[in-house]
């Protein structure tokens, strides 16, 4: 990194070719746009499975995958121990699906055994009898008070979710509050926040239609309370749409008696 | 191609032939009422008289089998096109790719007649058992509808097992593809056809021991196992085709580099099969509109053309033959069950390579596709009907009304386009 890029805010995309099935990349798309439309410098650091991962980032990306490469990825990051250093010294985490998942204290594989887990987010994922949860989630209105006590509203959240685990937040833990459509953890809350580690089932590309979320890991990687406001209104539109959708439990839209007869 | 001399006459028994024709007799109703081409609902249909149809129908012929993420409709209709050099052929041409569909365009032909069939990735196993195929195509995996499908290495894992069960005797595979290479390896006789494949995003992770595959300029390897690029015994350039040493020109119909190497598999299979390898050639070259794709027409008195693209790796071929830039083009997505319910795979795609164009974002999903193009740099406005898009690239600066202008649909948009400009064929 070059001297005049020293101040750019730097966010590290964790194993994009292990942990990235659904659309994940797409966070650090969002991030790095909304950080240029402001002017402010991003360097974006894709680190590839089996190679270093820096420690001195200011936020990490970590993404939804499939059972092995979960495996693969959460042993990597513990033999290592970049992140918890790089937690340690206050970066900012997003972690996805099966990015939450490795880093509460245990996960379950493919065969179902119990698999050691980072330890970095307060919460354990054990399997349950129940079929995979697909479709869309939706909270309530969540205000998440950041490690200094400030409140920061990030409005509803919407995504979709596609995952068997189960979520336990440890007693300490702080979520997203509850679940108004969907599974979520699976005890009717959503997510596991522990410090600026933020743990999501809003699977893939979660920031799209969160952009508020988006800019709390921004105000928390860049240490910028307020940042400049930005044009939304496209991804209103989209949220209004989603949220309608999920309320209406309208997993194929407009789908007509046509569809159903052809199976399509 | 012929049956051995000692089997028993072609003949389905009485419970089989009222299967077929309750088949027929629902899926012409279903014509009637407009439901489309009631082949899925036929074969429904068929499968309640008789369970076993699917084996009865195919004693006694002759079948392919083609499967794959992308390119299998493709395929399918240019082998049957290299195969109908050498007598005629049967083929569930419409894509109807699961047993009903796959029943309905087997119930009214001859017991004999060689069926080249597209399959469905989830369905090989069962198909593949049923039918006895004795060839099967295997071209790609890659991620496609997650929120229905299963995970693509699981796919892959159903294809080796399946393998191994049914030994059909003649596999092609893609050299060039790990997933598809770890599933295909052990089959008895492998066709290996090099396909320059640069979707890489879903092999990284070895499928056979969870180490990771390194991709180079031409070939790939896995750092943890043996797996590695097997030497291909077809390989192909812009203009030819090489295959068991012979090179043939080939000039296809069908534009870019997935439609070549889909185009080498169907030349491959059916030499396997019995074709001469330049009349084969020469029959895939007329191969020019599939189901529709690529079709030309004119709407409302613009010129449009038709590009399907129903997965990030269908999309990153797709937006490579988009008349150039910087002509607009509308862009049209949905998510229906045939689509998968999630769009996120938007996020997977390079729209970022729509820049320097004026794009219209269309389709039930439009407001996902104008976030993900907004997060693009990409210019675009939204709108809510295919006329609408049409009126505002018909008033957009590069507009050039001597041009058609490029639609890129997923699947059900594409489908619902495709009937407006009269279905296809």
């Amino acid at each position: 990194m070059n001297a005049a890029r020293e101040s750019a805010v730097r966010i590290a995309v964790l194993f994009p070719d292990l942990l990235g099935t659904y659309g994940d990349g797409g966070n650090a798309i969002v991030l790095a746009r909304r950080l240029a439309w402001r002017d402010i410098d991003v360097d974006i650091v894709t680190v590839a499975a089996g190679e270093a991962v820096p420690d001195s980032c200011d936020l990490y990306l970590v993404g939804g995958g499939e059972d092995g490469p979960q495996v693969q990825a959460a042993g990597e990051l513990a033999a290592s121990r970049a992140l918890h250093r790089a937690v340690d010294s206050g970066a900012t985490v997003l972690a996805i699906c099966a990015g939450m998942q490795i880093l509460g204290h245990r996960f379950p594989d493919a065969h179902g055994n119990d698999q050691s887990g980072l330890g970095l987010l307060d919460c354990d994922t054990i399997r349950v009898d129940r079929p995979r949860a697909v479709g869309e989630l939706l909270t309530g209105d969540v205000t998440i008070l950041a490690p200094d006590g400030h409140p920061f509203d990030i409005g509803i959240l919407t995504g979709f979710e596609n995952h068997a685990g189960r979520t336990v937040p440890g007693a300490g833990a702080r979520t997203f509050g509850r679940v108004e459509i969907g599974e979520g953890n699976g005890d009717g809350t959503e997510g596991v926040i522990t410090g600026r580690i933020i743990g999501t089932y809003l699977h893939g590309p979660a920031l799209a239609r969160n952009p508020r979320l988006a800019d709390l890991l921004l105000a928390w990687a860049t240490g910028v309370d307020s940042l400049a406001p930005l044009d939304d209104s496209e991804i209103d539109l989209l949220r209004a749409d989603r949220v309608l959708a999920a309320r209406k439990h309208e997993l194929a839209p407009r789908r007509s008696w046509r569809d159903i007869l052809r199976g399509s | 191609m012929s049956t051995s001399p000692a089997s028993p006459p072609a003949r389905l028994s009485i419970r089989s032939r009222l299967a077929v024709g309750v088949g027929r007799a629902v899926a012409g109703a279903s014509r009637l009422v407009h439901f489309g081409t009631g082949s899925v609902i036929g074969g429904r249909a068929s499968l309640l008289v008789d369970s076993n149809l699917l084996r009865k129908l195919t004693a006694h012929r002759d079948v392919v089998i083609v499967s794959a993420t992308n390119g299998k409709t493709t395929t399918t209709r240019m082998l049957s096109a290299a195969l109908e050099t050498t007598g005629p052929v049967v083929s569930n041409s419409l894509g109807a790719n699961m047993t009903p569909g796959i029943i309905a365009a087997l119930g009214p032909t001859a017991l004999t007649e060689p069926a080249v069939l597209e399959v469905d990735e989830r369905w090989v196993g069962s198909v593949l058992d049923a039918t006895g195929a004795q060839t099967l195509l295997l071209l790609n995996l890659s991620r496609d509808q997650l929120d229905r499908s299963q995970e693509v290495r699981k796919l892959a894992q159903h294809w080796k097992t399946a393998i191994g069960q049914a030994l059909p005797g003649c596999v092609i595979a893609n050299a060039d593809d790990p997933l598809v290479v770890w599933a295909a390896v052990d089959a008895p006789d492998v066709t290996w056809v090099a396909t320059g494949q640069d979707w890489t995003s879903d092999a990284a992770g070895c499928p056979a021991c969870s180490g990771r595959i390194e991709f180079d300029r031409s070939s790939w390897h896995c750092t943890g196992c043996d797996l590695q690029r097997p030497t291909p015994d077809i390989v192909w350039d812009d203009s030819t085709i090489t295959i068991d040493d012979r090179t043939i020109d080939l000039e296809l119909g069908l534009p870019g580099r997935a439609n070549r190497a889909n185009a080498a598999f169907a030349i491959a299979a059916a030499c396997r099969l019995g074709a001469q390898p330049e009349a084969a050639a020469r029959a895939v070259e007329t191969v020019t509109e599939v189901a529709g794709r690529y079709r030309v027409a004119s709407l409302d008195g613009v010129s449009i053309r038709l590009l399907l693209a129903k997965n990030p790796a269908g999309w990153h071929e797709a937006l490579e033959h988009l008349a150039p830039r910087p002509a607009p083009v509308i862009v049209a997505i949905n998510a229906r069950i045939a689509d998968g319910h999630d769009p996120s795979w938007l996020w997977d795609v390079d729209f970022e390579r729509l820049g320097g164009r004026f794009v219209v974002a269309l389709g039930e999903r439009r407001h996902d596709l104008a976030v993900r193009l907004r997060y693009a740099d990409v210019e675009h406005v939204i709108a809510e009907t295919l006329d609408e898009a049409l009126l505002l690239v018909a008033g957009s600066p590069h507009h050039d009304p001597e041009r058609a202008v490029d639609i890129a649909a997923n699947y059900t948009a594409f489908q619902e386009y495709l009937d407006r400009v009269g279905g296809p064929e």
